[in-house]
């Protein structure tokens, strides 16, 4: 936080509320639209979760659809099979995304870093930002026109006598297919934040470290990594916060292709329940304690970040 | 210096240490000799030897087919869209290299059927959604980045706070359908007008504003709006451009909203049609297009014809945000 830098804070808390209010009228009449926005979409909308406890019907609205209780949170104790399935997927897809997404730009920007043209690293930047402005649609589409059955794999699989293999709309592939899609999509991107760090680890470390005569992999091990620490850090604690979320776009768009069985997560099950099978109520359960445990899993991971003396996330 | 801001951390995003002005790429290198070893003479640039040749190779080679991985899909899905009917056919779908250049699949979809008619939705839903979003995003930034003022530290938390989750699917939707925004192209803008996460980037960056002006500004009986209107808007002009350019990539993507909210399939954005017509591959008839039918160039053409025209204004926008990357964004998200 720069200290130095204060565009003149007004004076505060010498006058009694009203007279401020009237004294500050012209920012509060700024803030008034955006701030509308977020209080509507953001905390209004929690209120929707009632009808977590409710039989709701749109026909009647929150207003008169009659209240279950906890009716509806019995799915998930009472051993619905897509609901299961839906949560050994998610926890799947989420192991898998932590082992072989999560690294994955921290690699790549200590190989963008370790280049010593700036020129070439530019280039390569510029090009591996790219997949990350494109929508999930035309991802997923790009993956069906290279990987799919007419597709540039296949098609030179074909012209070479080769037997063309199959992977779009093979269940067996499917983890591995989107798991790619997420390296593809997002690894360049995500190494903006790790190479603004490593932009910022104090150069003289590197110097004097040389003298003493460290290799370039003690330097890594010694000076980069620990520098590195805290982003990664924080970044894990999100991930975990996030853990449950695993790319409603990107899976809702390959349901039809590769069946409910490996593709249907809680995010999409929330969907397909409520708002295409009309299960509003059990919809809004699974989707309330998924939130909740979501918001639970941000905050125990970062008292614990603290407790090993991490800064985290936030401190309050 | 208000308790707001120098109570730590309590911006998410606001930790990763950078030094001010340190951005990638921009860094200046020092380039010296040292011995390291007996015999063994290296250049070390900023105290990092310079790596051997096997390691150098090694590098290019993985950099080398990391590119080639983002750029050929795009080359085939640009070659396929001009290629010829007959090349497309013959090949069974992707074409790498066009032996001959035929624009039908693009005049077909420009001709005023249902892509033409998602991409003019695609378009206003852009302009107006990135105009409205930057309007409240920066009114909420500004006011704000008016410490001591009323209800600023409560406002701050709130949007603070809105970072820590979201409401949920449904709950969402009972909004906009409360709202009466359902099948109504504003419900594609409203909720996602204003991001907290880019609220708190451009309050970051009026924060920072020399103070002395805007002080000199106000004794000069300057009121709120013009302080914002005349000092604030232009001196932030560079973190606008990002702002703005991110939200209009997101207009133009936005998929998720689209599905959720619009049943009226004539209403439907670009990013909808693609999905229904590339990549759950429904056949696009003459009638849908409003062409004679004998005209009809092979599906794959006009697939990838689609695709080529919702991803080229990203394509265009790109090298403009990529110049701000630096500057706007990181400045204001990674220093918070």
């Amino acid at each position: 936080m720069a200290e130095t830098a204060t565009a003149a804070p007004l004076r505060a808390h010498k006058l009694p509320w009203w007279r401020r209010l009237v004294r500050d009228r012209a920012v509060l009449l700024l803030a008034l639209p955006g701030m509308a926005v977020i209080i509507v979409f953001q905390y209004l909308a929690l209120g929707g979760n009632v009808i977590a406890f409710q039989d709701y019907q749109p026909y009647l609205g929150i207003g008169r659809s009659l209240w279950v209780g906890l009716e509806n949170f019995q799915i998930l104790f009472s051993g619905d099979p897509a609901f299961l399935s839906a949560l050994r997927n998610t926890l799947v897809i989420t192991l898998l995304q932590t082992i072989f997404v999560f690294p994955a730009p921290i690699v790549l920007a200590l190989l963008l870093h370790s280049l010593v043209s700036n020129r070439v690293r530019q280039v390569v930047q510029s090009i591996l930002y790219l997949p990350h402005f494109l929508s999930w649609v035309i991802v997923v589409a790009v993956f069906q026109q290279v990987l799919g059955g007419a597709g540039l794999l296949n098609n030179f699989l074909r012209s070479h006598g080769w037997e063309p293999v199959d992977i779009i709309g093979n269940s067996d592939a499917f983890y591995a297919l989107i798991t790619s899609q997420v390296v593809w999509k997002d690894t360049g991107w995500a190494t903006i934040l790790f190479l603004a760090v490593l932009a910022g680890i104090d150069r003289s470390l590197y110097e004097a470290s040389a003298v003493d005569g460290a290799s370039r992999w003690r330097q890594t091990w010694h000076i980069t990594l620990p520098g590195m620490r805290p982003i990664i850090i924080m970044l894990l604690i999100l991930k975990l916060g996030d853990s449950l979320s695993v790319g409603f776009e990107q899976l809702i768009l390959q349901q039809e292709a590769v069946g409910l069985g490996v593709s249907e997560v809680l995010d999409t099950y929330v969907y397909n329940q409520g708002v295409v099978g009309g299960f509003w109520g059990v919809a809004a359960a699974v989707g309330l304690v998924k939130g909740l445990i979501g918001l639970i899993l941000v905050l125990v991971a970062n008292k614990t970040a603290h407790a090993f003396g991490e800064e985290g996330v936030y401190r309050a | 210096m208000s308790d707001t801001d120098t109570k730590p951390g309590t911006e998410p995003g606001g930790k990763p240490v950078t030094k001010p002005g340190a951005t990638p790429g921009a860094r200046k290198s020092a380039t010296t000799r040292v011995t390291t070893g007996p015999a063994k003479r290296r250049t070390v640039v900023d105290g990092v030897a310079m790596p051997g040749l096997s390691e150098r190779t090694i590098k290019g080679i993985v950099l080398t087919i990391a590119c080639a991985l983002v750029i050929l899909p795009f080359v085939g899905i640009v070659s396929t869209s001009l290629a010829t009917p007959e090349q497309v056919t013959e090949a069974g779908g992707f074409v790498l290299l066009p032996t001959g250049i035929d624009l039908s699949a693009y005049r077909m979809i420009f001709a005023g059927g249902v892509v033409t008619q998602a991409l003019w939705i695609s378009v206003i839903v852009t302009t107006v959604g990135t105009a409205l979003s930057l309007a409240l995003t920066t009114t909420l930034g500004w006011a704000l980045s008016r410490r001591g003022a009323f209800g600023v530290r409560a406002m701050l938390l709130l949007v603070l706070i809105s970072l820590l989750f979201s409401p949920g699917i449904i709950p969402s939707y009972l909004v906009v359908q409360r709202l009466g925004l359902l099948d109504s192209l504003w419900a594609l803008i409203v909720p996602t007008s204003v991001s907290a996460f880019n609220v708190v980037v451009v309050r970051a960056f009026f924060v920072r504003l020399p103070a002395e002006v805007i002080d000199a500004a106000r004794i000069d009986g300057a009121s709120e709006w013009q302080l914002f209107w005349r000092i604030g808007l232009p001196l932030s002009k560079p973190v606008l451009a990002v702002v703005g350019l991110f939200y209009g990539v997101g207009y133009w993507n936005a998929f998720f909203n689209a599905l959720l909210y619009m049943s009226d399939a004539s209403k439907w954005p670009l990013q909808l049609v693609l999905r229904t017509y590339v990549v759950d591959g429904a056949q696009l008839g003459s009638q849908d297009l409003g062409i004679d039918a004998a005209a009809m160039p092979p599906q794959t053409s006009l697939q990838m014809a689609i695709l080529v025209v919702s991803v080229v204004p990203v394509l265009i926008v790109y090298p403009f945000l990529q110049r701000h990357f630096a500057q706007g964004m990181l400045t204001g998200a990674v220093k918070g």
